[in-house]
C-alpha cells in the first residue's frame, strides 16, 4: 500500500509540474499583456512600457523560456509573482481561496451526499415511483448547465422574494451584505442567506450525476450472493442494506469522485462569477480579460494540484472501502 | 438502404431455404425505436434541427434585421419570440444561435470520438512504450481543466475563428473514452480474427482501422451521441462568458448571456433560448441512452454516464 501510494505521489507531482509549465506557457503565448500599458492614452513611450513589463516580467521581448524559468524559480520560492497591475498575486490569492474552498467543499458535501442517498434509495425501490422521479429530473438537470441554472435559480428567487416571502430572503449577489450591523448570529444569518443558492446552483449537477451511478451500482450489488448470505445470517434488511450492499456499490462511485472533481470546479468558477463571490474562479475569468498572464498561471496551477489532490483522497477512500486494494 | 431489384433478389434467393440473419442495423434500429426513450428523443431532435435550419424561412425577419420600431416588445403576431433591446428579432436571432450551437456541438462530438478512437486503439494495440506515452498525456489533459485551456487559448478564436473553436473543443472532450477504447482495444486484439490478420501480414495500421476500430463501432457511435450534448454545453459556458463564439456570430451562449441581463423585466430574452438549449441537450442525451440500450440490451442496467 505504502508502495503505492509512494508511486501515486510521485506521478501526480510530475503531472501538476507539466500541467503548471503548460498552463503558463499557453497563457504567456495567448494572452497580451503589453496592450494593457501600450493602450492608454495618452501613448506611454515604448521604453517606458518596456521598462514596466519587464519588471513584472511580462515583458514579450523576453524569450519566452527566459520568462518561464523567472516565473518557475519564483514558484519554487512559494512566490506566484506580480499580477499585471503591479500587486503580489499571493496576497490576493489567499483572500479568494478561503472563498473558493468554502464554497466546493459545501457543494461537494451536499452533492456527493444527496446524490447517493437519493441513488441508494431509487435503486433499493426499482421502478417504484421514487425511482421513476429521481430518474426523470437527472436527466432534465444533466441537460442544464450551470450557467442556466445560475441564472434560473436568481429568477426564481427574485420571484419567491417577491411573491411568496414578501422580503428578501434569498440573496443573490455577493458572500456577505456590506456594513451590516448586527450581532454574531445575524452576520450568520446573512452569510447563509448568500450562500443556499451558490450551493444548490453547485450541488444540484453533482447530485444528479451521482444518482444515476449510485442507482445502478446499488443495482449491480442489491442481486449478489453476499447480500443474501447477509440476510440469512440475520441481519436485518436496513442493515444488510447499509452494512454491506451500500459499502460495495460506493466503491467505483467514490472512483468516479475524481473525475467529477475537475468539473466541480469548473461548475465553481461559472457559479462564483454569476453570483458575485470574489473567489479563485471569478479572478481567473477576470484576469483572462486583463491579460493578467501570473495570475491565470497561478489559479491554474492551484487547479491542478486541486484536481490531484482529489484524485489521491479518492484512491484513499477507495482504500478504506476495499480491503482488496489495501493487501 | 435495399433498391427493389436487390429486395427480390435477396426474396429469391431466401426461397432457397436459406434463413437470413437480420441485419444488425435492422436489430439495432428496431430495438431503438421500440424503446419510448428513443422515439422521443429521437423525434425532438429531429424537430430542432428542422426548426433551427428550417424555421428562419417562415419568421419574417433575419438574424441581422433590427426592427427599430420594437425595443424590448414582449412576443406579439410580427415578432413570435418578442424583441431584444437592439431591436432583433428574438425568434430569428435565437434559431441563428441555435444553428451555430449544433454545427459546432456535432463536429466537435465527431473530432473527439474520432481522436478518442486513434489514440486509444493505437495505446491498446501496441502497448509498451506507444501506450505510455499517450496514456500519458491522456491524464495529463485529465489533470487540466479543459474549461481553463479552452478560456486560456481564447484570445486565439477571434470573430470568424470558429472552426479552430471547434477543434479545441475536441481536444478536451476524447480522454475518457479513449482510456475505454484502450481497454477493449487489449481484449479485442486477442481475438482470432486480428490474429489471423496478422499472421497474413496485414500492417498494424491497417489492422487498426479495418479491424479494431470497426468492432468498437457501438461504443463509439454512443459516445460521440453523448459527446454532441457535451460539448454544447461547453461551449455554452464558454461562449457565455465571452470566451468562445465571438460576435457577430451568435451561440445558445451568447444569447443565454445577453437574455439574463435583462430576464428580471422582459422574460422571452431569456427563457426562449435557455428552454430550447435544455430541451435539444436532453433530446440528445435520450437518443444517446436510448441508443446505449439498443447496441447492447444486457447493459441496460449498467453504468451510465
Amino acid at each position: 500500500m505504502a508502495g503505492f501510494l509512494a508511486r501515486r505521489l510521485l506521478n501526480y507531482a510530475v503531472l501538476v509540474v507539466v500541467a503548471a509549465s503548460l498552463a503558463y506557457l499557453l497563457a504567456a503565448t495567448a494572452l497580451d499583456p503589453r496592450s494593457n500599458y501600450a493602450d492608454r492614452t495618452p501613448k506611454p513611450p515604448p521604453a517606458v512600457v518596456d521598462a514596466q513589463l519587464s519588471a513584472l516580467n511580462l515583458n514579450d521581448k523576453t524569450p519566452l523560456m527566459q520568462r518561464y524559468a523567472t516565473w518557475a524559480s519564483g514558484v519554487l520560492h512559494g512566490d506566484f509573482g506580480k499580477s499585471v497591475g503591479g500587486a503580489t498575486v499571493n496576497d490576493d490569492l489567499r483572500r479568494r481561496m478561503g472563498v473558493t474552498f468554502r464554497l466546493v467543499v459545501l457543494g461537494l458535501l451536499f452533492g456527493s451526499l444527496l446524490g447517493v442517498l437519493v441513488g441508494a434509495l431509487a435503486a433499493v425501490k426499482q421502478y417504484g415511483w421514487f425511482d421513476r422521479l429521481s430518474t426523470a429530473l437527472s436527466f432534465v438537470v444533466l441537460a442544464v448547465p450551470v450557467v442556466v441554472l445560475a441564472n434560473m435559480l436568481i429568477l426564481v428567487a427574485a420571484w419567491a422574494n417577491e411573491h411568496v416571502f414578501g422580503s428578501s430572503v434569498l440573496l443573490v449577489s455577493g458572500e456577505y451584505s456590506v456594513g451590516l450591523t448586527a450581532g454574531f448570529w445575524g452576520q450568520l444569518l446573512d452569510r447563509l442567506q448568500h450562500l443556499v443558492l451558490p450551493t444548490i446552483s453547485l450541488s444540484l449537477g453533482l447530485t444528479a450525476v451521482f444518482s444515476r451511478y449510485q442507482r445502478n451500482m446499488m443495482l449491480d450489488v442489491l442481486g449478489a450472493d453476499f447480500v443474501r448470505t447477509a440476510r440469512a445470517k440475520g441481519l436485518s434488511r436496513r442493515r444488510a442494506l447499509t452494512r454491506h450492499a451500500l459499502r460495495t456499490a460506493l466503491i467505483p462511485v467514490v472512483t468516479y469522485f475524481a473525475f467529477t472533481f475537475g468539473a466541480l470546479l469548473v461548475g465553481a468558477t461559472f457559479t462564483e462569477k454569476i453570483f458575485g463571490w470574489h473567489g479563485l474562479g471569478e479572478q481567473l475569468i477576470n484576469s483572462i480579460f486583463s491579460n493578467d498572464v501570473n495570475t491565470v498561471a497561478a489559479i491554474s496551477l492551484l487547479a491542478a494540484v486541486s484536481v490531484l489532490c482529489a484524485s489521491l483522497a479518492s484512491d484513499l477512500l477507495r482504500a478504506a472501502l476495499d480491503p482488496r486494494v489495501r493487501a | 438502404m435495399m433498391t427493389l431489384s436487390e429486395e427480390e433478389l435477396a426474396e429469391e434467393l431466401s426461397d432457397g431455404g436459406l434463413t437470413r440473419a437480420p441485419s444488425r442495423v435492422r436489430v439495432v434500429s428496431g430495438r431503438f425505436f421500440s424503446s419510448r426513450q428513443g422515439q422521443i428523443g429521437f423525434a425532438v431532435l429531429t424537430l430542432m434541427f428542422v426548426l433551427a435550419f428550417a424555421g428562419p424561412l417562415f419568421g419574417r425577419w433575419t438574424y441581422t434585421d433590427k426592427d427599430f420600431t420594437a425595443f424590448m416588445q414582449p412576443p406579439s403576431a410580427s415578432h413570435w419570440f418578442g424583441t431584444l433591446q437592439t431591436g432583433s428579432d428574438v425568434y430569428a436571432v435565437t434559431l441563428r444561435g441555435m444553428q451555430k450551437s449544433l454545427v459546432v456541438g456535432l463536429l466537435a462530438a465527431l473530432v473527439s470520438t474520432a481522436l478518442s478512437a486513434v489514440v486509444g486503439a493505437f495505446a491498446g494495440y501496441f502497448l509498451g512504450w506507444t501506450d505510455r506515452a499517450l496514456s500519458w498525456l491522456t491524464d495529463l489533459l485529465l489533470v487540466l481543466p479543459a474549461f481553463l485551456i479552452l478560456a486560456i487559448m481564447s484570445p486565439l478564436f477571434g470573430a470568424g475563428q470558429w472552426p479552430l473553436f471547434v477543434i479545441m473543443l475536441a481536444l478536451f472532450l476524447w480522454m475518457v473514452t479513449s482510456k475505454i477504447v484502450r481497454g477493449m482495444t487489449i481484449s479485442v486484439k486477442e481475438r482470432e480474427f486480428i490474429q489471423a490478420a496478422r499472421y497474413m501480414g496485414v500492417s498494424p495500421v491497417r489492422i487498426i482501422f479495418r479491424h479494431v476500430i470497426p468492432n468498437l463501432s457501438s461504443l463509439l457511435i454512443v459516445d460521440a451521441t453523448l459527446n454532441v450534448s457535451s460539448a454544447i454545453l461547453t461551449e455554452t459556458s464558454l461562449s457565455y462568458f465571452g470566451l468562445g463564439i465571438q460576435p457577430p456570430d451568435v451561440s445558445f451562449g451568447t444569447l443565454i448571456a445577453d437574455g439574463s441581463r435583462t430576464a428580471v423585466y422582459a422574460p422571452w430574452t431569456f427563457w426562449f433560448v435557455a428552454g430550447l438549449l435544455v430541451v435539444t441537450v436532453l433530446a440528445v442525451n435520450l437518443v444517446g441512452d436510448a441508443l446505449r440500450d439498443a447496441f447492447d440490451p444486457s447493459a441496460s442496467r449498467k453504468v451510465r454516464r
